[in-house]
């Protein structure tokens, strides 16, 4: 390996200033988009108990989703000036733009449902929100990979589907949890199907970043990375295996694969900042591009 | 990066070469920066690092002069062979500030606007619109942008109306502006203005390109150790500095990235990538309904 030369072992580049409301808007914002594609699918599938559940779930993650990001802004009596400009070159006002559309066509879907009234619009409203809940699950991803962060630049490719099957684990999980077991077998096939691929997109990551992964399983990133992979693994197998017989074991899954998935918006966060704060992480990489180009 | 848009307000794009080889690390540029431009002073720490107990570039420091003690000699032997003397101590002093890349990632992923593009091409905060959302932080490759974490000036009425800013922190991103204000008025920028050895060279990018080229041509002429420019290229992976510098080791030892790019570069594939996998979201719940809807 390249020898490490450093300005007194400072860190060259910032570590982001984001506070906890960011990943736990990552957590919200995928189950929010990933529900309300859920929701329309049970719609049109014909099992409106299902529809109707996760309908209320995103709206309710999709409600929470924009107060955690405002109560993160350094100036939230401004958060309006994210509406100022429409820039693609930033995943941010791209991202702010779909939240609005897709909390706005949520929330309205979820008042009508409640109140019976409507239903042309509601239908509308539905199909806005499992439009626009594609991109809510992955777009965050795609924030995180453009920064100069080493651990989320170089992992530009995996993110989008980490932070997508995690999403739909999440709303597959949150909606068995909600669902009586007889009419919640889509969910917990979401759920289980979610969380395993989630694990071997993780490891593929890993695997391909090289030296790079040492700050996801490293530190307090790297509790986080343990703890996602024993809950969602661990609630994917209650789920699979007993959710369908007893509601207890599908409440108990359910909720160790949302704290598994919380855990893994966690440690994605927690490892940009630990290597944003040693210089070998952005210094090394580039030096030996250097040295090659 | 284009002035394009100003149409017949484009000015000639400014910048700055700082020649480190002649920094004798006095820190004017650090003093004439915060007094011309009121930044806030943000505490003394003493580092233990060599005569630098500034540390870094950030919302409050805008000119930071590095100091590195090496046990090195200022001349490479002409022969390019092992010199066996070494002198005592060579002091590598150089001073820091934000580059004004030409592709500027804080400029690109700024979700408000605030970031923009000067008539003169170099990069500047509105902070009346900067709402601290923080993104342009970690984009920076070289780490210039910070929030502003001591508590807000008064004056600012809507906050004030609304009882936001009570013991609130200022909690906008912060940079050098490369004195944008007297850019406007015919000045060169306070640091430079201020700098007794003209470390800190203020001018069109193209005359200061070519004067880099010749001292660095000079100094190599004169074998100097590890004498190299800086982001004086318009093919790097930034597009090239607007605040361009000539070192004499490697940029790392400075704090700096030996090859920075703009992270903008890869955001074709970022989104492609991000299309593909809203596919398979979108295809993972179809697929939970193929086994039945109950």
């Amino acid at each position: 390996m390249t020898e490490v030369r450093s300005y007194y072992g400072r860190p060259v580049i910032k570590e982001p200033v984001w506070q906890p409301e960011i990943p736990w808007y990552f957590f919200t914002g995928g189950l929010a988009g990933a529900s309300s594609i859920l929701s329309l699918v049970a719609r049109l599938g014909g099992n409106e108990e299902l529809a109707k559940k996760s309908l209320y779930i995103g709206a309710a993650a999709d409600v929470v989703s924009p107060v955690l990001l405002i109560s993160d802004l350094g100036r939230p009596e401004r958060f309006l000036n994210m509406f100022r400009v429409f820039k693609v070159t930033s995943p941010m006002s791209v991202g702010s733009w779909i939240l609005m559309v897709s909390g706005g066509a949520s929330s309205t879907a979820a008042l009508l449902e409640a109140t019976g009234r409507l239903k042309p619009v509601k239908y509308l409203a539905e199909l806005v929100a499992a439009l626009s809940g594609g991109p809510l699950s992955v777009y965050t991803a795609t924030l995180v990979s453009d920064t100069a962060v080493p651990v989320w630049h170089e992992a530009r490719l995996e993110l989008p589907f980490l932070f997508g099957s995690s999403a739909l684990a999440s709303a597959g999980a949150a909606s068995a949890m909600a669902v009586a077991p007889g009419e919640a077998g889509p969910a917990r096939r979401l759920a289980v199907g979610a969380a395993i691929v989630e694990n071997v997109v993780m490891q593929a990551m890993e695997k391909r970043l090289g030296m790079l992964a040492e700050p996801y399983h490293e530190g307090e990133a790297g509790k986080y990375a343990k703890l996602a992979k024993a809950c969602s693994l661990g609630g994917a197998a209650l789920l699979g295996l007993a959710g369908r017989r007893s509601r207890a074991a599908a409440g108990a899954g359910g909720a160790l694969l949302l704290a598994g998935e919380a855990a893994l918006r966690w440690s994605v966060f927690k490892a940009g900042f630990q290597s944003a704060r040693d210089p070998k992480y952005t210094v090394v990489p580039q030096r030996e591009r250097a040295q090659a180009g | 990066m284009s002035t394009l848009t100003y149409g017949e307000e484009a000015k000639e794009r400014v910048g700055f070469f700082t020649d480190t080889s002649v920094c004798i690390g006095c820190k004017a540029c650090e003093v004439a920066c915060k007094e011309w431009n009121l930044v806030p002073e943000d505490g003394m720490v003493w580092t233990g690092e060599s005569y630098d107990n500034t540390s870094e570039l950030g919302a409050n420091t805008w000119r930071h002069v590095t100091f590195i003690e090496q046990n090195e000699p200022l001349h490479a032997p002409a022969d390019g062979g092992d010199s066996g003397e070494v002198d005592a101590l060579r002091w590598l002093m150089s001073s820091d500030v934000c580059k004004h890349c030409t592709h500027a990632a804080c400029l690109d992923v700024c979700p408000t606007g605030s970031l923009f593009r000067t008539e003169y091409g170099t990069v500047v905060v509105q902070e009346d619109i900067c709402n601290g959302c923080g993104y342009c932080v970690p984009a920076c490759p070289f780490g210039v942008l910070d929030k502003r974490h001591i508590p807000r000036p008064s004056g600012d009425p809507p906050a004030e109306i609304l009882g936001l800013q009570l013991g609130k922190e200022d909690g906008r991103v912060w940079k050098c502006t490369l004195c944008y204000d007297r850019l406007k008025g015919g000045h060169e920028p306070a640091c430079a203005k201020a700098c007794p050895t003209d470390s800190i060279q203020f001018g069109p990018l193209d005359e200061l390109r070519e004067r880099a080229e010749q001292r660095l041509g000079k100094l190599q002429a004169e074998n100097w150790n590890g004498a190299r420019l800086y982001g004086h290229d318009p093919d790097d992976g930034v597009g090239g500095f607007g605040a361009f510098f000539l070192l004499l080791d490697e940029p790392e030892v400075y704090g700096l990235p030996p090859d920075p790019v703009v992270t903008t570069r890869d955001l074709p594939e970022m989104w492609r990538t991000a299309a593909i996998a809203v596919g398979a979201v979108v295809a993972g719940v179809l697929a939970a309904f193929v086994g039945g809807s109950q």
